[in-house]
């Protein structure tokens, strides 16, 4: 024991001395958390239209009035036929073109009906995607206000119609921070948790007091404790500076019970630490071990369910991410924050963990040898 | 320059064909020597000779391919760790903490070798009056010269009274009048009863040593008293014994 709080004194006063780790902790993930999420933009605005208007009626100018009135489109040009059109999407400054067929006034109000033409450029898909849908939303209800408009007086629209109403549950206003903000926050603990470990350890390795230390009775467990322990504060602080962030920059208040958050939290510390440890016994050179956590972090990135949904990946990626502790931390940081889960919602994302701890850091006391 | 100090009677280093090899490399051969309590011994050889394999084994750093070894009374197979309690080692990198200052190394290493605080206290304080660093003794050891830093990495290593401080070439790069003052700490050292196990490349270090072994290729050669060493081999300085014997060598690094 007492052993350990000189190893902690020491690893402290490295820690506080050492202004570029001092950086990297306080003050990369206040930039990351307040940069990313409002540059990272999940919504598609600004999509380009270009008009080929055939027609040039007054129906016509309010269908294009609505169109560009709604925000989420921007009137790129005004042409005179399709192929001119075209010329625009192909030098891409056009993401759309909506054109007009000529006596679209007169065909719909004698008639009853009108065809328009949409052409999307598919290259960025969520974009094509969204602005289509987007652009058909808008027409319909177009379509709508002139239906009511025409039978206004006569007899009331007699075709059934089912209108949808939707309500957003926790998060009413669909803003996509509030989903964001917990998994960057979950992503930045986990990185400069696991991050710190590994470097710390295989910076004694490249130095050689590693050395120094092996030849000393020091017991193996005080060694690893000694490690660990600092780098479990650590990022339980950036955790509460996230948290803090979150609630003073984007207003996010955790539904769920905070006392849950920190639980969840310090145990999945011990596994993402353990990871840290485990490559750091592997690693001999820090550049071995950046370029090892680098591989791995981008996994647990890419397939932890931040940017993508776990849940529209192909079969054989889902069965990945369930080796993903980072998976489980988002999942868990969205759910308490958000639905405001209870411990028995979150149940087996817990035991998930904390087969993850058991198993990182006894694989990593095993490796790391005082004697070899 | 026999040190009276020395019992004749008391092994600390009981080795006897201690090898060690890595794949088909043997980088120690059958190794076998004892060491006696309270003697300099000095452990020299060619560069790649294994003098530092031969050390890390019987530090417990690495575990032996074959043989036996007894060091302070232990083995050196399943007591590494109580023979980690008994000695002090000073490898050839330097090995303090650089970011931490010269008092909290001193914390640090009489810490975890378990001293008690007030026992590091007056042990540290001797200390830095002995090396003449008050001024620096709350500077940064990143910031001392390289010397300092050695004479402070010994101090360090022979803080807790081991009974063996185990030293791998460590005045290597230090200039003349630093190393002679280092081996007044040596001879400091000896006189309190800590026995010495030093490598070195420089021959005038050898003659300060009561015994000395070469090892050319895995093997020790040659062990005995350095005026022995020079009468057997017809040799007027310890240098012409280690040309001859090392000349001999095919390996080196």
């Amino acid at each position: 024991m007492r052993t350990l709080i000189f190893l902690l004194r020491k690893e402290f006063k490295q820690i506080f001395r050492d202004k570029a780790i001092l950086a990297i902790i306080f003050v990369m993930p206040s930039v990351q958390l307040i940069v990313m999420p409002l540059a990272a933009n999940y919504e598609v605005k600004k999509i380009n239209l270009a008009v080929v208007d055939n027609d040039k009626s007054t129906y016509t100018q309010k269908l294009i009035s609505q169109i560009t009135s709604s925000g989420y489109f921007r009137l790129q040009s005004y042409n005179a036929s399709y192929d001119q059109a075209y010329e625009a999407i192909k030098s891409d400054n056009a993401d759309l073109i909506l054109e007009i067929p000529q006596r679209f006034e007169r065909n719909l109000v004698r008639e009853n009906k009108e065809k328009i033409f949409i052409a999307v450029n598919a290259i960025n898909g969520t974009k094509a995607n969204l602005g289509g849908a987007y652009l058909s939303t808008i027409i319909s209800n177009f379509n709508n206000d002139i239906r009511m408009k025409l039978t206004v007086g006569s007899r009331f629209s007699q075709a059934p119609t089912i209108e949808i109403v939707s309500s957003n549950w926790f998060n009413v206003h669909m803003n996509y921070r509030l989903f964001f903000v917990p998994g960057i926050l979950a992503l930045l603990v986990t990185l400069v948790g696991s991050f710190l470990t590994a470097l710390n350890i295989v910076r004694e390795k490249e130095v050689g007091t590693i050395e120094q230390i092996n030849v000393t009775p020091i017991k193996k467990h005080y060694f690893i404790l000694g490690k660990l322990i600092p780098f479990w504060v650590l990022a339980n602080v950036i955790f509460t500076i996230g948290l803090l962030l979150g609630r003073l920059v984007y207003g996010i208040i955790p539904a769920g019970n905070i006392g849950l958050l920190y639980l969840f939290v310090g145990v999945y510390l011990l596994a993402a630490l353990g990871f840290g440890l485990l490559i750091s016994t592997f690693a001999e050179t820090q550049q071995q071990a950046m370029l090892i956590m680098f591989f791995f972090m981008m996994v647990f990135i890419l397939m932890g369910g931040l940017f993508t949904p776990i849940e529209s990946m192909p079969q054989w990626a889902q069965i990945i991410t369930k080796f993903n502790p980072v998976r489980y931390f988002i999942e868990v940081m969205r759910m308490v924050i958000l639905k405001g889960s209870t411990l028995r919602d979150v149940a087996s994302q817990f035991v998930a963990v904390i087969v993850f701890a058991v198993i990182l850091n006894s694989w990593a006391i095993l490796n790391y040898k005082k004697t070899n | 320059m026999q040190n009276n100090k020395s019992d004749a009677t008391e092994k600390v280093i009981v080795c006897k064909d201690l090898t060690k090899r890595f794949g088909d490399f043997i980088a120690a051969n059958e190794i076998t020597f004892d060491v006696y309590k309270g003697e300099i011994f000095g452990f020299l050889g060619a560069n790649g000779a294994g003098k530092t394999t031969a050390m890390r084994m019987l530090c417990g750093l690495s575990v032996p391919s074959s043989g036996h070894a007894l060091v302070a009374g232990y083995d050196v197979y399943k007591q590494t760790e109580d023979i980690k309690k008994k000695i002090g080692y000073m490898s050839q990198k330097f090995s303090l903490y650089e970011d931490l200052t010269i008092l909290e190394n001193i914390e640090f290493f009489g810490g975890i070798y378990g001293l008690t605080r007030k026992e590091i206290k007056e042990k540290g304080r001797s200390l830095i009056e002995k090396l003449d660093l008050q001024s620096e003794a709350k500077k940064l050891v990143a910031s001392l010269p390289l010397g300092w830093k050695q004479k402070l990495s010994f101090s360090v290593a022979v803080l807790h009274d081991p009974k063996i401080v185990f030293l791998d070439e460590p005045t290597g790069g230090v200039d003349p009048i630093t190393r002679r003052q280092f081996w007044d700490l040596i001879y400091e050292a000896s006189a309190r009863g800590i026995t010495i196990f030093v490598t070195t490349h420089y021959m005038d270090e050898a003659e300060y040593c009561d015994r000395i072994s070469i090892m050319v290729d895995g093997k020790i050669e040659v062990l005995d008293t350095p005026s022995n060493l020079k009468r057997n081999f017809k040799s007027t300085s310890m240098d012409e014994v280690f040309y001859q014997l090392a000349r001999s060598a095919k390996r080196s690094d």
